[in-house]
């Protein structure tokens, strides 16, 4: 049996201010996980995405989103019990792609047995803009949560 | 049903933000608008400016699907000003992320936004639950285009490895040997896509199209060719702007196409297939005859069938070029900057794509225009809309609103690219 794989996915566009916290958290991540923990970046395209998932045994997304919530706000979703929250368009700017791959992925019987998304709140996706004051600290704090996650399950 | 609208403000299952709209009076179509209202992005505009050697990674930003659409036709205009002629070896890897390209597009179209239009699903995740195995192959399948970008590309999404002259690198023939033994089971995938979807059920619309594609004496047409069209149209890309106007109309951020003197036209596979039939491999031509197609194709729901013969072909030709591959000198042929005016098509997966440059002495951008495919398809999804809605009216609403989406899915539209502005001049009188 092969050894089980775990997956951290960074979602976003860098170059468009907070939709690139999902990929700032998979950049802190590279420096605070063990080699045999796979790090992605990736833009969030559906099926590219659900591609990278398989044959994972544990899969941490990272996105950005927009509920409403106050900036930087950060939400953890166990995407094995549940859909992402409908209007899961709202909830991401990848919102059909994010989503969409986990509902598919879940169709297929392809999601990975633990599949956790955390999702930051964004405040600005202005071209070229860096992270927001406000969603910087919540980067940092999801790369160590992902990282406790990690260290207890495995 | 004297009066009848069918509106639909946010169109799914195409690239970026579009929607349409019809209006019937007394059993006659009066209007059909494809509206695009994504933001212009001005591309154009922010290349003016930057380095020559930008434009492929400027450019390739446009769109998340097409990059290499993108990219090729900005160094092939480059190259054109500076006096480059690729060797062959470069000729042929371009040819080879191409057909990575195409792959990975059309496999995409086929399996998750046309197939459900055919079996009666929303969405490809409501169609997985009864033909799971299908969206598993169409998975496996793309992800055999995404590899070949990967390769030659330097990653999947936007490219980076393409300058002007050739390739930042080029790939040993050892590290082109595993994608051989992906393509061959592609190329059988594909062959088996095309059998599947030959059986699906499509409506009998056809209607007489001018085709316009790419065509060169050698090879299914990629990069390189004249731009020629099923009413007698042949010229170098060179006079494109002669033949071609594009024209603002009020209901949509992206420019409409117009062949001068004649009007609207069409790009993409459809065109691609019915202009070049004659240079697709044996094998493609085979399997496009085993699918009931002929030669030529005028009925643009078939074009899922001509998309996957496409897909084998671009296997076959992946293999070949892989087969032949003997390793360049250098991965790229320099040259100085010089000042001029240069032009190249050639062919995205939703069609021929057309950019123009103006360089500086220096090698600055002075000008840049780029005109994508489902620009130039606009007024033609209009005219299908108009002309077959005639026939679908006695249909119940939804399924009317369904087929008139499906005939603008037959599109694959990209509308996200396709939205470049016209320059405005202000007259205050």
């Amino acid at each position: 049996m092969a050894p089980p794989r775990t997956i951290v996915v960074g979602i976003g566009n860098i170059e468009r201010g907070d939709d690139g916290a999902g990929r700032a958290v998979a950049r802190l991540l590279r420096h605070m996980l063990p080699d045999s923990v796979r790090i992605v970046e990736q833009d969030g395209e559906a099926t590219s995405l659900l591609t990278t998932l398989e044959g994972a045994s544990a899969a941490y997304l990272i996105d950005a989103c927009v509920s409403n919530a106050p900036p930087g706000t950060v939400h953890r979703i166990d995407a094995n019990s549940a859909p992402l929250p409908q209007a899961s368009s709202d909830l991401s700017t990848h919102g059909f792609g994010l989503a969409a791959a986990i509902e598919l992925g879940r169709t297929l019987r392809q999601l990975p047995p633990r599949t956790v998304v955390y999702a930051i709140e964004a405040e600005s996706f202005d071209a070229g803009a860096p992270l927001s004051e406000s969603v910087v600290p919540a980067t940092v704090i999801v790369a160590d949560r992902i990282r406790s996650e990690i260290e207890e399950t495995a | 049903m004297a009066r009848k609208t069918i509106k639909v403000d946010y169109l799914n299952r195409v690239e970026g933000e579009g929607a349409f709209k019809v209006v019937v009076r007394d059993g006659a179509v009066k209007s059909a608008e494809l509206r695009i209202f994504e933001p212009p992005r001005f591309y154009e505009a922010f290349l003016r400016g930057r380095s020559y050697m930008e434009a492929s990674d400027i450019t390739a930003r446009i769109c998340g699907i097409c990059p290499v659409a993108y990219q090729m036709s900005a160094v092939h205009s480059m190259e054109k000003i500076l006096g480059i002629r690729l060797s062959e070896p470069l000729r042929e890897l371009r040819r080879l992320l191409y057909c990575g390209e195409w792959i990975e597009s059309h496999v995409l179209h086929i399996f998750m936004l046309h197939a459900p239009d055919f079996l009666g699903y929303d969405s490809a995740i409501h169609m997985a639950k009864d033909h799971g195995d299908l969206v598993k192959k169409g998975l496996a399948l793309k992800k055999i285009g995404n590899d070949i970008l990967n390769l030659l590309g330097g990653r999947e999404i936007h490219p980076i490895n393409v300058r002007v002259g050739g390739f930042y690198r080029t790939p040993a023939k050892r590290e082109l040997a595993p994608l051989a033994e992906k393509l061959k089971w592609a190329r059988d995938a594909a062959l088996e896509t095309v059998r599947l979807v030959a059986k699906f059920d499509f409506p009998d619309n056809e209607r007489d199209y001018e085709f316009v594609s790419l065509r060169h004496p050698n090879a299914y047409p990629f990069n390189e060719g004249r731009v020629v069209s099923s009413k007698g149209l042949d010229i170098a890309v060179e006079d494109y702007d002669q033949h071609f106007k594009e024209i603002h109309v009020e209901h949509s951020t992206a420019l409409h196409s117009q062949i001068v003197g004649r009007g609207s036209y069409f790009v993409g596979p459809l065109a691609r297939y019915s202009l070049n039939f004659d240079k697709l491999s044996p094998l493609a031509q085979q399997a496009a005859r085993e699918a009931g197609l002929g030669k030529t194709c005028n009925n643009p729901f078939r074009s899922i069938t001509v998309r996957a013969v496409e897909v084998v072909y671009a296997c076959d030709e992946a293999l070949r070029v892989i087969a032949d591959y003997a390793e360049p000198d250098k991965p790229y042929i320099a040259a100085e900057p010089r000042a001029g005016i240069g032009c190249a098509a050639t062919e995205a997966p939703r069609g021929l794509i057309y950019h123009h440059y103006e360089l500086t002495a220096d090698g600055s951008i002075k000008s840049a225009r780029i005109v994508p495919p489902t620009a130039q398809n606009q007024s033609t999804i209009e005219n299908d809309l108009t002309s077959f809605v005639a026939g679908w009216l006695d249909l119940p609403d939804t399924e009317l609103q369904h087929r008139c989406e499906q005939a603008i899915r037959n599109y694959d539209p990209c509308i996200s690219c396709s939205t470049h502005f016209l320059h405005l001049d202000m007259d205050r009188g």
